[in-house]
C-alpha cells in the first residue's frame, strides 16, 4: 500500500500535517521545561517537575482524571442507550414526522446549549442536581445525544434487517436476537457513537462550569484554572494529561469514526 | 367482503401499534431534548423576561432586552462575536474544502489524510487555546522563529496576535480546530462518485474549470455549508477560547453573559439570560437563513 513516489501532493499533505500539529509542539516542549528564554528556539533545560506535580500523590489533577473519565463514560453509556432506539426508529422506519423528529433531535448542535444550561441551573438547584456529578452528566447528554443519534441512525439505515428476520424465524427472541445478531452488526456505529459522546463530555468546559458551579472539577476546568495561574509548565502538563487519553481513544476508534463521519455530521465542531 | 374488512382493520391496528412502538422508541431521546434543551431554553427565556421567583419577581417585562441593547459592553460584543464567527467559519470552510480536494487527489494514501483530519478531534478547545497562545504570543514559538530569521527583535516588535484588537488568536484557534471537521465532510462528499462524474464530464469535453464548477462544487457545497452552520453556531456559543485568547473588552457574547450571570447582584441575571437567548436566536436565524438559501438553490437547480 505504501506509495513509492513522494509527489507534490504528498508534500503538500505533509505541509498541512505540519501546520495542523504546529500548535502542539510548543505545548509539549513547555510541559517539560522551566527555562525557555525568549529568543531561544529550544528550551535550555528539561524538567519533569510539571508532570510530577500533576501526576504526583495527592494531586487534584489525578482526581480530575478519574472524575472526567467517570462522567464521560456515563455520558457515553446514557447517550448510546437513549440514541439506540431513536436511531433504530429513524434509520429503519418510515413514519410521519420523521424529518421533524430528526430536526428536533439535532437542534442542540445548531443552537448553542449555553442558554439551555443557564436556564436549567434554577431547575437543577430545585432538583438537587446543581453542582453534582449526575447534574453534569445530564447536561453533557444534551450536546452528546444528537451525535449519537445521527451516527446510530446511519448505522441502522445500513443494517440489513434480513439477518434479524432470519434470527427471528430461527426462534431467537428479543434480547438474544439483539445481543447475538444486531449488536455485532452494529459494532462500528456503536463504537463511533460511544467515542463521540465520550469526547464531547471529555472536552466540555462551559456546561460543566454552569451546572457544576465550579465544584465539579473536570480536567478542562482544572486546565482553565491552571492557565489562569502563572505556572505555564504545570498548565502545559495538565493539557498533556487531557489530550493523551483522548488521542488513544481516537486512535483506537479511527476506523469506525472515519466510516461514520459519513453520517450527516459525524464529528462536529465540539 | 368480510375478510377484506378484517384485513383492513387488522392493518390499521398494526399501523397504530407501529406508531406507538415508534413513539416509544423515540421517547427517551425526545425527553432528553425536550426537558433539558427546549425546557432549559424556556426557563432562560422566562428569566430573561424578568421572572425571578427566588427574589420575588414574577411580573414579565422586556427590560432586560432593552438594557442589553443599550449596554455598550453588549453592543461592542455583538459586532465582535458575529465578526469572529463569520471570519472563523468562512476561513475554515475555504481551507477545509481545499485540503479535502488535496487529500482526494492523493489516491491510495487518502486514508492517511483521513486519519490526519481525525486526530485533532481529541484536542479540546481549552487545550487548543493554550497551544495557540504558546505558538502565537509575542514570546511564542512563531515569534522565536521570526527572531531566528532576523525579522523581529524584542518580543514587543512581533505583532500582537493574542489578546489583540482583532481577535486573531481566537480566529486562529477556531480555524485550526474546525478546518479538519469541514475537510472531512467535503472529503466524504467527494468520495460519492464525483470521480466517475468528473471523468464523464471530461469525456464530454468539459475543461478543468467546468468540472470544478459543475461537478466538484455541487458535490462539496451542501455538506460544507451545512457543517459551516454548525461551526458558526458553535463559535457563537463558545466561552473558553475568547476568554483565554481575547481581550476583556470587547469580549464575546458568551463571556459577557457569564460575567453577568455570576454577578453578585442577582438583578443582572435577567440580562445574562437575555444575552444567552440572543445567542440562541442568532444561531437559529443563521440556520433558517441557510435552509432558505438551500431551498432557493434547489429550486433554481430543478
Amino acid at each position: 500500500m505504501r506509495s513509492r513516489r513522494l509527489s507534490g501532493n504528498h508534500f503538500l499533505l505533509l505541509l498541512v500535517a505540519a501546520v495542523l500539529w504546529a500548535p502542539l509542539l510548543p505545548l509539549i516542549l513547555r510541559a517539560f521545561t522551566d527555562a525557555w528564554r525568549y529568543p531561544d528556539l529550544l528550551p535550555e533545560r528539561l524538567t519533569l517537575r510539571g508532570l510530577r506535580t500533576v501526576l504526583g500523590p495527592g494531586s487534584e489533577v489525578l482526581h480530575g482524571l478519574a472524575l472526567s473519565t467517570a462522567i464521560a463514560v456515563s455520558v457515553a453509556v446514557l447517550a448510546c442507550a437513549t440514541a439506540w432506539p431513536a436511531g433504530r426508529a429513524i434509520g429503519t422506519h418510515r413514519f410521519r414526522g420523521r424529518r421533524a423528529v430528526q430536526a428536533l433531535l439535532l437542534t442542540p448542535v445548531v443552537v448553542p446549549a449555553l442558554a439551555a444550561a443557564m436556564g436549567l441551573q434554577i431547575l437543577f438547584v430545585r432538583l438537587g442536581l446543581a453542582a453534582t456529578i449526575p447534574g453534569v452528566v445530564l447536561v453533557h447528554l444534551v450536546p452528546a445525544l444528537p451525535y449519537a443519534t445521527s451516527i446510530l441512525a446511519a448505522g441502522f439505515a445500513n443494517l440489513d434487517v434480513d439477518y434479524e428476520t432470519q434470527a427471528r424465524l430461527l426462534g431467537a427472541r428479543g434480547v438474544r436476537r439483539t445481543v447475538e445478531v444486531t449488536l455485532p452488526l452494529m459494532r462500528a456505529p456503536l463504537t463511533a457513537a460511544a467515542v463521540m459522546a465520550f469526547l464531547i463530555s471529555w472536552s466540555d468546559f462551559l456546561l460543566t462550569l454552569l451546572i457544576g458551579a465550579g465544584r465539579v472539577k473536570t480536567l478542562p476546568l482544572q486546565l482553565f484554572s491552571a492557565i489562569n495561574a502563572t505556572d505555564t509548565t504545570v498548565a502545559a502538563s495538565v493539557a498533556l494529561v487531557v489530550i493523551a487519553p483522548a488521542l488513544l481513544l481516537v486512535g483506537f476508534a479511527a476506523g469506525p469514526l472515519a466510516r461514520f463521519s459519513q453520517a450527516n455530521l459525524g464529528r462536529g465542531p465540539l | 367482503m368480510n375478510s377484506t374488512r378484517t384485513t383492513r382493520v387488522r392493518a390499521r391496528v398494526q399501523h397504530q401499534g407501529g406508531t406507538l412502538r415508534i413513539a416509544l422508541m423515540l421517547a427517551p431521546a425526545m425527553t432528553v431534548v425536550l426537558v433539558f434543551f427546549v425546557g432549559g431554553i424556556g426557563y432562560a427565556l422566562l428569566q430573561s423576561l424578568g421572572y425571578q421567583p427566588f427574589i420575588g419577581r414574577t411580573d414579565l417585562s422586556l427590560d432586560a432586552y432593552r438594557a442589553i441593547l443599550d449596554d455598550p459592553a453588549v453592543r461592542a460584543s455583538l459586532g465582535l462575536t458575529l465578526r469572529l464567527a463569520l471570519v472563523g467559519t468562512s476561513l475554515s470552510a475555504v481551507l477545509g474544502t481545499g485540503i479535502a480536494l488535496l487529500i482526494h487527489r492523493l489516491g491510495r494514501s487518502r486514508r492517511w489524510g483521513f486519519a490526519l483530519m481525525q486526530l485533532n478531534l481529541a484536542v479540546p478547545h481549552v487545550v487548543g487555546a493554550l497551544a495557540i497562545g504558546l505558538l502565537l504570543s509575542q514570546s511564542g514559538l512563531l515569534a522565536r522563529l521570526a527572531h531566528g530569521a532576523g525579522l523581529v527583535g524584542a518580543p514587543a516588535t512581533f505583532p500582537a496576535l493574542v489578546a489583540d484588537a482583532h481577535g486573531f488568536g481566537i480566529v486562529a484557534e477556531y480555524v485550526w480546530k474546525e478546518t479538519p471537521f469541514l475537510a472531512l465532510l467535503a472529503l466524504t462528499a467527494l468520495g460519492r462518485g464525483t470521480d466517475q462524474l468528473g471523468h464523464a464530464a471530461q469525456v464530454l469535453g468539459a475543461g478543468p474549470l467546468q468540472r470544478l464548477r459543475h461537478v466538484i462544487v455541487p458535490a462539496v457545497l451542501p455538506p460544507v455549508a451545512a457543517g459551516s452552520i454548525l461551526v458558526f453556531a458553535f463559535v457563537l456559543g463558545s466561552y473558553e477560547v475568547p476568554y483565554l485568547l481575547g481581550r476583556p473588552f470587547p469580549a464575546t457574547l458568551p463571556v459577557v453573559a457569564y460575567e453577568y450571570y455570576t454577578d453578585i447582584d442577582l438583578s443582572y441575571r435577567a440580562e445574562a439570560m437575555a444575552i444567552a437567548v440572543l445567542i440562541a436566536l442568532l444561531a437559529l436565524a443563521a440556520m433558517l437563513g441557510f435552509l432558505a438559501l438551500v431551498g432557493r438553490l434547489a429550486r433554481r437547480a430543478t
